[in-house]
């Protein structure tokens, strides 16, 4: 067998009897992405149904000033609640007793009468989230209550409607189903290079930093194998930790997207064995980018605790594409995916727009990101040559 | 056969080894006596190239080892200072790893490792996870390994290290069924009785250089001392750093 290979076989077998290795690289890393967002779903999700479905109960000071517009309001699922104690809708509201109050006053019927305005007063503190979606909903209810009220009037002096409706607004919203759910799921590439960085890290520590700790590297390197093969073997071990964790982080997803009631909330996350395969495709040279700069990194630590430290701190790296593109949105160019990291962000969220990857793009991130991965393993071996690397003490 | 011709090595300042030359024969013990920080290790490590030396060379059976490292390890069996194992695995696990880096087929590793089981009276322990053995046990294990592809030359950087009585007995006897079978045995030490126990021949070194080389007797016999003791502290100009 060849010397890489029995290096690799020998990481891979080690490495899955630690079981803070599996639990990290194989269990807790791939997972946390989905079941969070599960849980964010189920929040979003609950709200939504509570936003449409709920009863919507408000104090009303003056209900018999306006009989019909609270039977209309009451069809709509205003529950009335009595005045607010002490009479005063003002000071409940600034004593946060409650967060919205409708007050008709007295001269509402006189107006409503003579076909005068009528007004009603909402009361509220705008400072106060808890009060915009109460707000929200009962002033749709006023305002389509208005609506038809003043049809009905125009009808009876023989009037069109439509007279007092001289422009007409209509929302042509062009996000499917699937692009929406895009907004939603925009933090899904970094979730896939988050797996892929837990799932690769602590064998990139164990295999370097921590064979220098245990004493095992020097032994290791009298063996009659050169060092860029005992390297290669344990970077073939960290990427296929790596890829195993993503696998693992894909299927997972595409469960979620499954069995929660994505219906419901209007988005669709449909991840087949298209998007799959290309995802896999897009991420393979930058979980060998990653798993080289590991190994890098966990090189110059003199032990398995700073070798941690310092690998924490090259996760903050992955974020910034991430952040980049959720705060500036930028339109996708060809160079960019040239760049590691932006190429797999852009390439994947195009993926779960449902739309189909250019195969130019395709290309050009794997070249982009092939040739940084050849870099960084190139510098890892030079770091691997070095003589100090080997010293334990 | 190892040979060493004007080894010279410098971190910084520090002029770690400078100019050590000896010869270690087949066929007998050969220890490297000085004390601490006299440059043992740091020869050691020369001649089983994990450094390269600044100036000078090292034969292993006439191949140079700083120009094939590759074919030189190859004829070495190496105990380094470092001598962690993977306690993951088990001995046997950890033997034949380095078995397999040896290129060895698996019909040739199986019979020779139990053979090093059987000499080394670790058959108790052959599947038992290297987690938790005992500095006896680790270097036990660390000498299989080092010794798993029959190398005709070994190298053993303080081998005595840590090691009781029992243990140290036994390391002993087995060095010598090594000198025995014919191999070249070359082992530092900061310890005289080790020393004057197992050696046909002893270079001292001391601040980098070797200020002696000679059969135990011969070295008695130019110092004129009563004692390998204190003709090691006459060679070496003071008894710091060395062992009893």
């Amino acid at each position: 067998m060849h010397a890489a290979l029995t290096v690799f076989f020998k990481e891979v077998i080690e490495n899955l009897r630690d079981r803070r290795t599996v639990l990290n690289a194989l269990i807790t890393g791939p997972l946390i992405g989905p079941i969070l967002f599960a849980l964010l779903l189920g929040v979003q999700l609950r709200q939504q149904i509570e936003q449409a479905e709920k009863p919507l109960p408000i104090p009303v000071i003056g209900v018999r000033n306006a009989p019909n517009l609270i039977a209309y309001l009451r069809a709509q699922g205003l529950v009335v609640k009595p005045p607010p104690q002490g009479g005063s809708a003002q000071v409940a509201v600034r004593e946060q007793r409650t967060s919205l109050v409708l007050v008709i006053p007295k001269r509402f019927a006189k107006a409503w009468a003579k076909g005068e305005p009528a007004g009603v007063e909402l009361v509220y503190d705008s400072s106060r989230r808890a009060s915009a979606t109460p707000l929200r909903r009962l002033r749709e209810m006023l305002r389509q209550y208005a609506s038809i009220t003043a049809a009905q009037r125009m009808l009876v002096r023989g009037l069109s409607p439509t007279l007092a409706r001289p422009v007409v607004v209509e929302r042509r919203d062009q996000a499917t189903a699937q692009s929406r759910s895009a907004l939603v799921f925009s933090i899904l590439p970094y979730f896939f290079v988050l797996t892929v960085f837990l799932g690769g890290m602590y064998l990139a520590i164990d295999t370097t930093a921590g064979e220098r700790e245990r004493q095992s590297l020097e032994p290791l390197l009298a063996n009659p194998v050169a060092r860029n093969t005992i390297l290669a073997g344990k970077l073939m071990a960290t990427t296929a930790f790596a890829l195993v964790s993503l696998c693992l982080s894909i299927l997972a997803f595409s469960l979620v997207g499954r069995f929660m009631p994505m219906q419901q909330l209007n988005i669709v996350l449909q991840l087949g064995p298209y998007f799959a395969a290309i995802t896999l495709l897009l991420m393979l040279p930058l979980t060998v980018l990653l798993a080289a700069l590991q190994t890098l990194v966990a090189a110059f630590a003199k032990s398995y605790r700073e070798a941690q430290t310092y690998l924490s701190l090259l996760m903050i790296i992955p974020v910034i594409p991430s952040l980049l593109l959720a705060f500036m949105p930028l339109k996708a160019a060809t160079w960019m995916y040239l760049v590691p990291l932006l190429g797999q962000q852009l390439g994947i969220m195009t993926l779960v727009r449902g739309d189909v990857l250019s195969p130019q793009s395709i290309a050009a991130s794997l070249l982009g990101t092939s040739v940084t991965a050849a870099l960084a393993w190139l510098a890892t071996a030079w770091v691997y040559r070095s003589e100090r690397l080997a010293i334990s003490a | 056969m190892i040979e060493v011709k004007g080894l010279v090595k410098t971190f910084g300042t520090v002029q770690a080894v400078n100019g050590v030359t000896f010869r270690a024969a087949d066929g007998e013990i050969t220890g490297l006596l000085g004390p601490n920080g006299a440059g043992k290790t740091t020869t050691l490590r020369m001649l089983y190239t994990l450094m390269r030396p600044d100036a000078g060379s090292v034969h292993l059976d006439g191949i140079d080892a700083v120009a094939e490292p590759l074919a030189a390890r190859l004829r070495l069996g190496v105990l380094p200072d470092a001598r962690g194992l993977y306690k993951r695995l088990t001995a046997r696990e950890n033997i034949t790893y380095f078995a397999r880096l040896h290129g060895m087929t698996a019909e040739r590793q199986k019979p020779r490792i139990d053979a090093l089981l059987e000499i080394l009276g670790m058959r108790d322990i052959a599947d038992r996870r290297a987690e938790g053995f005992s500095q006896g046990q680790r270097v036990k294990v660390a000498l299989a390994r080092a010794l798993v592809h029959d190398p005709k030359n070994l190298i053993l950087d303080e081998p005595g290290n840590g090691l009781d009585v029992m243990a140290t007995r036994a390391l002993r006897d087995f060095l010598r069924v090594l000198r025995s079978e014919g191999r070249c045995v070359l082992f530092s030490s900061h310890i005289m009785q080790e020393v004057a126990a197992l050696c046909d021949r002893v270079v001292v070194i001391a601040k980098g250089r070797v200020v002696a080389i000679g059969t135990p007797q011969e070295l008695l016999e130019r110092t004129a001392s009563d004692t390998l003791e204190d003709a090691f502290v006459h060679l070496i100009g003071t008894d710091e750093g060395l062992a009893a």
